[in-house]
C-alpha cells in the first residue's frame, strides 16, 4: 500500500488521536506554566523553609524520568485508593514533571529583570505582591519565552509517553494500526510526521508570534 | 485498598534491580558514545562550503529534535525489517539514541563553535594556520569548555530516557521493573526502587555538572555568569 491510499485510509484516525494529543498538550502547558510560575517564585523566597520545598520539588523532578512519575502516578497511586484517570494522570505526570523544569526558567528570568526596576517599585512604595504582579512579571515575558518555548516543544514531545497509559493518542493509534496492517513505516512515519507538523508549523510559529507581542509590550519592539 | 511497603521483599529485588541498573548504565554510556560523534558529523554537516547540503541537515536535524524519541524508538523497530534488515532491540535502541541525542549534541557544538571569538579565525586566518591546525590547536580548545555543561546536561538526559527503551524490550532497569510487577503483581515496590535508584545517580550527577560549570566559568575569567 502506497503512503498516499495509507493517507487516506486511515487518515480519519490519525486526526481524532492527533486532537487528544493536542488536548494532553494543552491541558499539561497550561499545569506547567501554573506550577512553574509558583515554584519559581517560591523558590526566590527569603523564607528558607518555602524556599527549600521549591527546591526539593524540582531537583526530585528533574532527577528522575518522566516515564517513571507517570506509571507511578497511573499504577502505584491507585494502590493507595487513588485511582485516576488516564487523561487525568498523564496530564499530572507531564505538568508537573515540566513544571519543574519551567520554574527554573521562571526563575532566571524573574532574576533577569533589571535591579532598577525593583528599586524603582520599592521607591514608590509598591507592595511585594504589587511589585510582582504590575512591575516584575510583565517584563519576565520576552525575557523566558524562547526557552520555554524549547520546553514547550519537549512538553509536546512529552505526550508521546500517555500512550503507555493507554490513553489514545497519536502513538497510541500508530502502534495499533501497525499491529493490524504490518505498515510499520507508513504508520510510525506518518505519526512522526504529524508530530513534527504541529511542533514546526503550529507550535512553534505561536510562541514567536506571543515573543513578538511581549517584546512589543514592553518597548522592545523590533529587535 | 491500602498496600503496605514490604521490606524483605524489597531487598529479595533489590540485587535483580541492581544488575538491571548496569544495563541502563550501558544503554546511557553507548548511546552517548554514538550521541557524540553523531553530533561531530551533524555539527560539521551545517558548516560545510555547499549551502544545500547545509540546508538539507539543518532540516533534518529540526524533524529529528522536534519529534517524540518514544516514536523514534518504534519507527527504527518496526521499520529497518520491512527493508530485510533485522536490528535487535538493542541495536535499534542504540541507533535511536545515537541520532536523537546527536542532534542535540550538535547544536551544543554548534553553539560552542559560535561562542569562540571571531578575532581568533581572523588571526588564524592571518597567520596563515591550516584549517585542520585552526581547529586543533587554536579553536577547539577553546570551545571545548563552552560545551562542557551542554554535553554534561545531555548525558543526564539521555540517562532519565533510557526507560523508554523498555518499550521496545531493551532488558534495563525500568523492563526489569516491569517483569518483577507483572509476575507477582507488586508495581509498588519496584517502580518505587526505580526512582529511588534514578534520583540517586542523576543528582550527584547533576550536581557534579554544576561543579564542573563553574570551574570552568572561573578557569575562563567568567564569574558569576
Amino acid at each position: 500500500m502506497n503512503f498516499f491510499s495509507f493517507v487516506f485510509e486511515y487518515g480519519p484516525k490519525f486526526t481524532s488521536a492527533a486532537i487528544i494529543t493536542a488536548q494532553v498538550f494543552i491541558y499539561s502547558s497550561l499545569l506547567a506554566v501554573l506550577i512553574s510560575l509558583i515554584f519559581g517564585i517560591m523558590r526566590l523566597s527569603k523564607n528558607i523553609i518555602i524556599q527549600s520545598i521549591a527546591t526539593i520539588y524540582i531537583e526530585f523532578y528533574r532527577g528522575t524520568s518522566l516515564i517513571i512519575q507517570m506509571f507511578w502516578i497511573y499504577y502505584v497511586l491507585p494502590l493507595f485508593g487513588v485511582p485516576l484517570p488516564a487523561l487525568l494522570a498523564g496530564v499530572l505526570a507531564l505538568g508537573m514533571n515540566f513544571g519543574a523544569y519551567g520554574a527554573e526558567v521562571f526563575r532566571a528570568g524573574i532574576l533577569a529583570v533589571p535591579k532598577g526596576q525593583w528599586e524603582g517599585a520599592l521607591a514608590l512604595n509598591f507592595s511585594k505582591s504589587k511589585r510582582m504582579q504590575r512591575i516584575i512579571i510583565p517584563q519576565i515575558y520576552p525575557i523566558i519565552l524562547p526557552p520555554a518555548a524549547n520546553l514547550a516543544v519537549e512538553l509536546l514531545k512529552g505526550t508521546a509517553l500517555v500512550s503507555l497509559i493507554t490513553l489514545v493518542d497519536l502513538m497510541f493509534v500508530a502502534k495499533q494500526i501497525n499491529m493490524m496492517t504490518w505498515l510499520s513505516a507508513q504508520s510510525f512515519g506518518l505519526a512522526l510526521i504529524i508530530y513534527f507538523v504541529m511542533a514546526r508549523f503550529v507550535l512553534v510559529p505561536f510562541l514567536r508570534w506571543l515573543e513578538l507581542l511581549a517584546a512589543k509590550k514592553v518597548g522592545r519592539g523590533k529587535i | 485498598m491500602y498496600v503496605e511497603w514490604r521490606w524483605e521483599w524489597t531487598f529479595e529485588i533489590l540485587p535483580q534491580m541492581l544488575w538491571a541498573t548496569l544495563n541502563t548504565f550501558l544503554a546511557a554510556g553507548v548511546g552517548y558514545a554514538i550521541a557524540a560523534v553523531v553530533g561531530i558529523i551533524l555539527m560539521l554537516g551545517q558548516r560545510t562550503p555547499y549551502k544545500i547540503v547545509n540546508i538539507v541537515i539543518r532540516e533534518i536535524v529540526e524533524f529529528i529534535r522536534s519529534t517524540p524519541l518514544l516514536v523514534q524508538l518504534f519507527f527504527v523497530y518496526f521499520v529497518a525489517p520491512q527493508f530485510g534488515i533485522i536490528l535487535s532491540a538493542w541495536v535499534s535502541a542504540m541507533i535511536t539514541i545515537g541520532l536523537h541525542y546527536g542532534t542535540y549534541l550538535s547544536e551544543v557544538y554548534r553553539g560552542a563553535l559560535e561562542g569562540v571569538q571571531r578575532t581568533q579565525w581572523e588571526a588564524c586566518k592571518a597567520l596563515n594556520f591550516s584549517s585542520g591546525y585552526t581547529y586543533r590547536k587554536i579553536i577547539l580548545p577553546q570551545a571545548f569548555p563552552i560545551a562542557i555543561p551542554g554535553m554534561g546536561n545531555y548525558l543526564v538526559g539521555i540517562f532519565k530516557d533510557t526507560p523508554l527503551l523498555a518499550t521496545i524490550g531493551v532488558a534495563e532497569l525500568f523492563f526489569t521493573a516491569n517483569a518483577i510487577g507483572a509476575y507477582t503483581y507488586r508495581y509498588l515496590e519496584p517502580y518505587t526502587m526505580v526512582g529511588v535508584i534514578f534520583l540517586v545517580i542523576s543528582l550527584p550527577t547533576a550536581f557534579g555538572i554544576r561543579r564542573l560549570e563553574a570551574a570552568v566559568n572561573k578557569a575562563q575569567g567568567k564569574f558569576n555568569v
